[in-house]
């Protein structure tokens, strides 16, 4: 796709820029590459603060490229190089400056599956303030009590902070992740898909917990699922074939979509 | 879309044609019983009244349905949305043609109808019609522009309907005698004027099924019209 008919395709709601608050991490023509697979291409998109933002689009648009190119875990894989700019808080992710272990503390990560460490509650949650050179252990347990408060799981683990994560439920253990992610206290936490692999009543749990995570931290979320995306986001971004096609309110976008390529989509008449 | 959704939507689209009929055909009966003084087709329409509120509650059961089981989005969700709003205003119609109808099987003396028929009331039901027809157009053709353009002429059926009154207001003066009938003419008006009301609404609905812009009570309705030529009225 040559760029006039890349830039034709990217509507920014005005609606939403002009109504929100402030952008805490904004990609500039933001590309991102596997070998010669460009995967992300040319995105320019703000995250607001405080808000949830949801990426929307087909498999294999991406849509998860995009999101783990928020906190560089792409680095990990061989081969792939990002082009264009992620400015958060006012430099470029992608700068040799930037100590990705620090970045990552402040734009945290949940994925698809729960990834619980083979080790206790407590220790699942102390795991990212212990790499972080915390080692007081009453302000350890502060930190185990907040975030799985925060997590909304604090009651259910409570009695048992020291048995084996392994031993918990699928959503409780998708509970325990982000209640993991949020001990480091990010300022971002991104989720990929993180409800795909669980029942309806824990998707009720952790799409009601990122309603109340938002009011203080900043979401933004993969999900394969239109209606989570339409209940849970203030924002919606919808990908295709590594385009932004369209990026708005979530209401808008839901009722009235700029784009015929996103009405298409979400009205499932796509292809 | 899903197939089971795309169903859905079908089967609604086609009761919705049948509503419409319905609607359209009792106005126009009214409308003729009015000008041909005609009790025997006013009793129909009064009767025919019931087979448009069964259609009405069934319509409404379908949006419902469709609704709580596919949760539509974009243009299927606007659609079911305009939709509901359409087919209670689509019933009010049928209503207001149900009271015409009625108005003229109590008119007690045919004889004296010349005198305010052939005037204003008569320009009323042609443009109020008019406006139901193109508005079922717009329906039909997804033309936001005809619609847009049947909320403008709202204003000319009002004007109508104020001329109707000083009429019949000078009528009653001149034939006291006659106050019974020129109140039923003024009840017919006055009811046909709600219809063109009716209409204006359904084609706002419309106006949102297509683009999306809720141009109720003003607004985005400058917007439109300067789009479309159109002045305020």
């Amino acid at each position: 796709m040559d760029n006039d008919t890349q830039k034709s395709l990217i509507t920014v709601n005005t609606d939403a820029a002009s109504e929100n608050p402030d952008s805490i991490l904004n990609t500039e023509e933001f590309s991102i590459f596997y070998g010669d697979f460009e995967a992300v291409r040319k995105v320019s998109c703000s995250f607001f603060k405080h808000h949830v933002t949801a990426i929307i689009g087909p498999s294999g648009c991406g849509k998860s490229t995009l999101l783990r190119g928020m906190n560089r875990m792409n680095d990990l894989i061989p081969g792939c190089r990002a082009d264009g700019k992620m400015i958060f808080d006012n430099a470029n992710i992608y700068d040799r400056t930037i100590d990705v272990v620090q970045l990552r503390k402040r734009i945290g990560m949940v994925f698809q599956k729960p990834n619980v460490f083979p080790k206790s509650i407590f220790d699942n949650v102390c795991y990212g303030p212990r790499l972080h050179g915390i080692r007081k252990r009453s302000q350890l347990e502060e930190i185990v009590e907040r975030s799985l408060n925060q997590a909304a799981i604090w009651d259910e683990v409570k009695d048992r902070l020291h048995t084996n994560a392994i031993g918990l439920s699928g959503g409780q253990q998708q509970r325990l992740c982000i209640a993991r992610a949020l001990a480091i206290t990010p300022e971002i936490i991104l989720m990929d898909e993180p409800t795909s692999a669980l029942d309806p009543k824990s998707t009720t749990k952790i799409e009601d917990l990122i309603g109340e995570l938002q009011k203080e931290y900043t979401i933004v979320i993969v999900t394969h699922n239109m209606q989570q995306a339409a209940r849970i986001s203030h924002f919606t971004v919808f990908m295709y074939e590594g385009d932004m096609i369209e990026f708005g309110k979530t209401q808008k976008l839901f009722t009235k979509p700029e784009k015929k390529e996103t009405e298409d989509y979400i009205t499932g008449r796509f292809g | 879309m899903s197939v089971h959704l795309n169903k859905e939507i079908h089967r609604l689209k086609e009761l919705m044609t049948g509503l419409c009929t319905k609607v359209e055909t009792s106005m126009t009966k009214a409308l003729a019983a009015v000008l041909n003084h005609d009790k025997k087709l006013a009793a129909e329409i009064v009767a025919n009244d019931r087979e448009i509120d069964t259609l009405e509650i069934k319509i409404e059961e379908e949006c419902l349905k469709i609704l709580a089981l596919h949760q539509p989005v974009a243009i299927d969700l606007r659609y079911v949305i305009a939709c509901l709003k359409m087919n209670n205003e689509l019933e009010r119609i049928g209503d207001l043609s149900a009271n015409i109808a009625k108005g003229i099987r109590e008119i007690p003396n045919a004889k004296v109808i010349s005198d305010v028929e052939t005037s204003n009331l008569r320009l009323m039901m042609h443009e109020a019609q008019k406006m139901l027809k193109d508005s079922l157009d717009a329906l039909f053709e997804l033309d936001a522009n005809l619609a847009l353009e049947v909320c403008r002429n709202d204003d000319i059926v009002d004007d109508l309907n104020k001329k109707m009154h000083l009429e019949i207001a000078k009528c009653i003066k001149n034939k006291p005698e006659n106050v019974e009938y020129y109140m039923r003419m003024l009840f017919i008006s006055r009811n046909i004027e709600r219809i063109a009301d009716y209409t204006t609404n359904l084609s706002e609905d419309i106006i949102y099924m297509i683009d999306g812009d809720i141009i109720r009570h003003g607004k985005g309705a400058d917007d439109k019209k300067t789009q479309t030529g159109g002045q305020d009225g």
